[in-house]
């Protein structure tokens, strides 16, 4: 599944957050489970140290100087494929993670995160996985809500199938892949994938309700 | 009378209030000029109206001197109430003219030519006059109104549009008065070409005047962005100082108490977020937005942290009232057997809305629910079976637990999309 040879060695990390004391913080609770092999606190730097370093796993703050995180996906991820994108915020603004998870991250979570479950969510995303936060998968759920009884309507980009829709809903509710895949008798790469599917719906579909949905919370 | 009386004693002339003459905004027929006079000396207006009229037949005295007084008089904004109303305004002006036309056929009937070559062009460009200056006052005042509060910018746009007309109809009498006096002292042909020539002379001086005009208008549009940008900036000031910096206070003086300063970060983050995000609506009329108050205040009670992930939103009513105090109840029983972190999520479907509460405590066996839980069983099985919904508690040992709450709906008629 990966392209670089990430199962040899910890996962290299490059952390990018205009906050020097997120970062230090972010390093220390990291705590070697990870190497993180740079750093960097505007969107220049980022794409600067992820040309040099091609890390596995790149941590971005959805919030930078120079662009925001979206700016350095947009510069990221042609050249390099093999480097996964976890998008950071304490925003729980909608179009800001709508954003960066259209622009390529893989994942969203918030800055709240214990160190143990952001390690779990850098080797997931390293692994081609998705990394859902229970509030992603509540703007999915949003999103993807209107017209989802509707039978004319063909299953899909702009549709999640009904397990899709269980899963996502697990997620919100604050269940874990292994709680949601014990709930629904799946296995956990079971779950793992219809989450990436979800993530692939996100990305490409065209649904005019996400891009409508999004002006509305924006304006609200 | 409404005028200020000089204090009898001790007459000190630097505490008197100066008493400066003002035109009248209310009740006045043109320029505010003979109320302002009136007021000012404590006379009735409509003797000043006639000194005024009966002047201005005498050669027209009376119109320069009202001319003047509008021009140096400023105009009065107050808005005291005025004891005529508009009515006798009107019969005034009635009055006012009879008289003007009295005296206008007494004089004519002496043989003095009144309507002579010069008198009503004058009058034209006289009426003009007046149009215009009246719009200049109008327009100054919706400019000192948007000087008041930025935010009645608009205004000032509105006024100008309205003005158009009246500018319009000003220039015109002007311009007609004008010719009218050109051409009563020689021919059609040569008042036209004086017409010309005076018009292509004032667009010169626009012309060469329009650079400063221009300027001016920058200037000033400049100046009043620069003011609002100022007023951004002090609120968002006022703001951070009354939040974030009295908090950081308090979480300096509470370092020895890690739950305090947990739970003082957590309702200053919360307070924050709600600042600049913006709130999910009235906490007094949709059920999100009453959640989201609710948890705010538990978290405040209990060291916990409270994650609200919504779906769709419905409006309140007694039923949905219900739920937020169920839920309410089951969020504090997770804050007081679990703590850490208590995910709350909502769902409001076509047919029901669901709210889920889970917690990552040491969970229990819900068969054996002891009786000291009698809050969850009251509280929120109770008030959920009185208006028609359910309660589930799912739960094992070591695995946390969550409460389940389902309230149909009829129809989803009240869903908020």
């Amino acid at each position: 599944m990966t392209d670089q040879p990430s199962s040899v060695g910890p996962l290299r990390v490059v952390l990018v957050d205009d906050h020097q004391m997120f970062r230090s913080g972010v390093r220390a609770e990291l705590g070697g489970r990870v190497d993180v092999v740079g750093e960097a606190g505007d969107t220049d730097e980022a794409i600067a140290v992820i040309h040099r370093q091609r890390p596995d796993v790149v941590l971005l703050d959805v919030h930078l100087p120079g662009g925001g995180g979206r700016a350095v996906l947009d510069a990221c991820t042609a050249d390099l494929p093999a480097v996964r994108f976890l998008a950071l915020s304490v925003s729980d603004a909608a179009d800001d993670v709508i954003g960066v998870v259209r622009g390529g991250a893989r994942g969203y979570v918030t800055k709240n995160i214990s160190g143990d479950d952001l390690v779990d969510a850098i080797r997931r995303v390293a692994d081609g996985d998705a990394v859902f936060s229970p509030r992603l998968a509540g703007f999915v759920l949003d999103a993807f809500s209107s017209g989802a009884d509707d039978p004319l309507e063909v299953e899909g980009l702009d549709q999640l199938s009904p397990r899709e829709r269980e899963v996502m809903r697990l997620i919100a509710r604050g269940y874990t892949y292994r709680e949601v895949a014990r709930d629904l008798v799946l296995s956990v790469k079971t779950v793992e994938t219809h989450v990436s599917a979800v993530l692939r719906k996100l990305q490409l579909s065209n649904r005019h309700e996400l891009a409508r949905w999004a002006a509305a919370r924006h304006l609200v | 009378m409404s005028l200020p009386v000089p204090p009898p004693s001790p007459p000190s002339p630097f505490l008197r209030p100066e008493r400066r003459a003002v035109r009248r905004r209310r009740g006045r027929l043109l320029g505010g000029v003979c109320r302002g006079i009136a007021e000012h000396m404590a006379w009735d207006v409509g003797w000043v109206r006639v000194a005024f009229v009966v002047m201005a037949l005498l050669g027209g005295f009376g119109i320069a001197l009202y001319a003047a007084y509008w021009a140096w008089l400023p105009l009065s904004d107050d808005d005291r109430p005025v004891s005529d109303g508009s009515g006798r305004d009107l019969a005034g002006v009635l009055g006012l003219s009879a008289l003007a036309l009295g005296v206008v056929l007494l004089l004519s009937s002496r043989g003095i030519e009144v309507f002579g070559s010069w008198v009503v062009p004058l009058m034209l460009a006289g009426a003009g006059v007046a149009v215009l200056w009246r719009q200049s006052d109008d327009t100054r005042r919706s400019q000192i109104l948007s000087e008041v509060s930025s935010s009645a910018r608009l205004t000032t746009n509105t006024a100008l549009r309205n003005a158009f007309p009246r500018i319009a109809i000003g220039l015109s009498l002007v311009v007609l008065g004008a010719f009218g006096a050109l051409a009563a002292n020689g021919d059609v042909l040569a008042s036209l070409r004086g017409l010309a020539a005076a018009l292509l002379a004032l667009a010169g001086i626009a012309l060469v005047l329009l650079p400063f005009v221009l300027g001016w208008w920058r200037d000033a549009a400049a100046e009043r962005r620069a003011r609002i940008r100022t007023e951004e900036r002090a609120e968002v000031a006022a703001q951070v100082h009354d939040s974030v910096l009295q908090t950081l206070t308090l979480i300096q003086r509470a370092a020895h108490d890690p739950d305090e300063v947990t739970r003082l970060a957590r309702t200053e983050e919360r307070a924050l977020r709600r600042w600049l995000y913006a709130p999910t609506g009235d906490a007094s009329r949709t059920l999100v937005a009453a959640l989201e108050s609710e948890i705010a205040d538990v978290e405040g009670r209990f060291a916990c942290a409270v994650d609200l992930v919504p779906v769709g939103d419905v409006a309140r009513d007694d039923r949905v009232d219900a739920l937020v105090a169920a839920a309410r109840e089951a969020v504090v029983n997770a804050a007081k057997h679990a703590g850490g972190t208590i995910s709350v999520y909502v769902e409001c479907g076509r047919d029901s809305v669901e709210v889920f509460v889970r917690d990552r405590g040491p969970g229990f066996d819900p068969e054996a629910v002891p009786d000291d839980r009698l809050g969850l069983r009251e509280s929120v099985h109770a008030r959920m079976a009185r208006v028609g919904g359910t309660a589930t508690v799912r739960s094992a040992p070591g695995e946390g637990a969550e409460v389940t709450l389902v309230l149909p709906m009829s129809l989803g008629a009240r869903s908020i999309p």
